[in-house]
């Protein structure tokens, strides 16, 4: 048998982060390759990309936009994981509800985000909390049905012990229920980011709003200009994976870090 | 508690539903015993007979069963130690015990101290997973006698400990039971355990469990220090009724 390798916590850090730096800089190289032996307007190498984001940024339209659609994904986000962490709660804790809302809850979760997108704006026309909502529509019922989960499970063992201790409705919330839905909230806020600003681009690219990545990206289709689409896409994932390893994960590791 | 009503126990019949494949399950019928204040009474019975569903049933847990309890005052203080430890993994062993209390209340003064005495000062600020399963123990028990209860129910709390761990909390459940008027219901199935602490020892029957006997314990507090006291008491106990 060979011997197990022993690896401290930041030597294991830093072997992953070679091999993301690796697989990173073959998927590059590749890219260029490819870009080059294309020799195409409609693949442009890694250096053109780098250029136009170089240029909206210097113009501001990189940064207008983003932000503005960032907190459309900020609004989005917060609203479904409220309204489906309510939704969730409610339907995992009231076996007849559950029974009665399960037919709903599967409809939503099927319907197409396009169907949802399009309805929302024939219904309630292209405005900003349109646009919101239609997001979030789209999100809630993954968030209700990871929370129905958590609810599901919540320990009779313990709500008798909180019980029997006399903790009130406040401590039982703070210390007992609140802690055990905590990671089935966050890996619904987790999946929720993903799902959530991929839609929002969806949205303001059909909504024909003037603002946002959506927009740009659009706008840029129209043209054919691909640099540009590539640009912004490239943007918005650095975007999101800041917010995912600076928020989130951290965010996660503290929520469970009772565990063994 | 108003020393002098004893808690009155009248279980007509407690039933599980039958659920997935499994029948009506009659878990107890007809058990009615009375408890005198500061009587130490221990419940033993083969496993499955009822025990832990009987005391569920005396803490007000499970209300679904036909019967009464009157628990002889209003609001008596009542603990019950369960047959698992039920700490809250997300908070610290010293939080657990802070926690089962109200906020202010002058018995959190007395958490440090408890934990001493049941060898957790080492392993107070750790998360329960992190400890061992007899610390759990431990720990739970803490927390049952930090309340300073009128009534202490307790579920086999000693068992998976080892012996002079076990023997030290037996002490520490002594000491609490003479220093203040607790009236005791204890659940095991260690004969010689039953013999040492109880002063009346009730055994159920197995299948929709009824009392099969129910003998005082006749010994001195200086007796159930001694071995061959202790076993001739255990025998006289269970051996007048043998085991079905
Ligand atoms: N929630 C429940 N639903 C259905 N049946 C149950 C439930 N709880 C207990 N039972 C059944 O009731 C019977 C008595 O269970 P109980 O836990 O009271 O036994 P016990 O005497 O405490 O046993 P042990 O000594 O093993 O702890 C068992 O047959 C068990 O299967
Ligand atoms: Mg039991």
């Amino acid at each position: 048998m060979l011997p197990a390798r022993k690896l401290s916590p930041a030597g294991a850090t830093a072997e992953r982060l070679l091999w993301t730096l690796a697989s990173l800089t073959t998927l590059v190289a590749l890219w260029s390759l490819a870009a080059m032996i294309s020799d195409s307007r409609h693949l442009p190498g890694p250096m053109k990309v780098l250029e136009v984001l170089g240029q909206e940024s210097a113009s501001g339209a990189l940064w207008s936009n983003m932000s503005i659609t960032l907190v459309r994904v900020a609004c989005a986000f917060f609203l479904a994981m409220l309204i489906g962490t309510m939704i969730g709660i409610a339907i995992g804790s009231y076996k007849r509800a559950d029974q009665f809302f399960d037919s709903w809850l599967v409809l939503f979760l099927n319907l197409p985000a396009l169907v949802i997108i399009a309805l929302s704006y024939v219904w309630l026309g292209t405005t900003e909390l349109t646009a919101i909502m239609a997001v979030a529509i789209n999100k809630i019922p993954n968030v209700a049905v990871q929370m129905r989960e958590g609810a599901r499970q919540l320990s009779r063992d313990l709500s008798e012990m909180a019980k029997l201790y006399n903790f009130g409705p406040w401590k039982t919330l703070r210390h007992v229920t609140l802690p055990q839905l905590a990671p089935f909230a966050a890996a619904a806020a987790r999946s929720g980011l993903a799902l959530v600003w991929k839609i929002v681009l969806v949205v303001e690219a059909l909504g024909g709003h003037a603002t946002g990545v959506g927009h740009q990206i659009h706008a840029a289709f129209g043209n054919y200009d691909v640099p540009t689409i590539l640009a912004y896409a490239l943007a918005f994932i650095v975007v999101i994976q800041i917010v995912e390893f600076g928020i989130l994960q951290p965010l996660q590791a503290r929520v469970m870090r009772w565990r063994r | 508690m108003a020393s002098g009503n004893p808690v009155r126990i009248r279980v007509k019949r407690k039933t599980f539903p039958a659920i997935g494949g499994r029948d009506e399950n009659t878990v107890l019928r007809d058990v009615s015993f009375e408890v005198s204040p500061r009587e130490f009474v221990v419940l033993t019975g083969p496993s499955g007979c009822g025990k832990s569903t009987l005391l569920n049933i005396v803490a007000g847990l499970d209300t679904d069963y036909e019967g009464d309890i009157d628990l002889g005052a209003a609001h008596p203080r009542m603990t019950f130690i369960f047959q698992t430890p039920r700490l809250l993994p997300w908070r610290t062993i010293r939080e657990n015990l802070m926690l089962s209390l109200p906020d202010g209340d002058p018995r959190q003064n007395n958490v440090d101290a408890i934990i001493d005495r049941v060898g957790l000062t080492e392993a107070k600020n750790a998360y329960p997973e992190r400890t061992s399963l007899g610390m759990q123990r431990r720990a739970a028990l803490a927390r049952g006698f930090i309340q300073e209860p009128d009534i202490l129910l307790m579920d086999e709390p000693f068992v998976s400990l080892d012996d002079p761990t076990a023997q030290g909390l037996r002490e520490l459940l002594v000491d609490l039971w003479n220093s203040r008027p607790t009236t005791v219901m204890f659940v095991t199935h260690d004969r010689t355990e039953a013999v040492m602490l109880g002063t009346r020892i009730l055994r159920l029957a197995a299948g929709s469990a009824s009392i099969k006997a129910d003998e005082s314990v006749r010994l001195s507090p200086s007796d159930r220090t001694q071995r061959d006291k202790v076993q001739a008491e255990l025998k006289r106990i269970f051996e007048s009724t043998p085991e079905t």
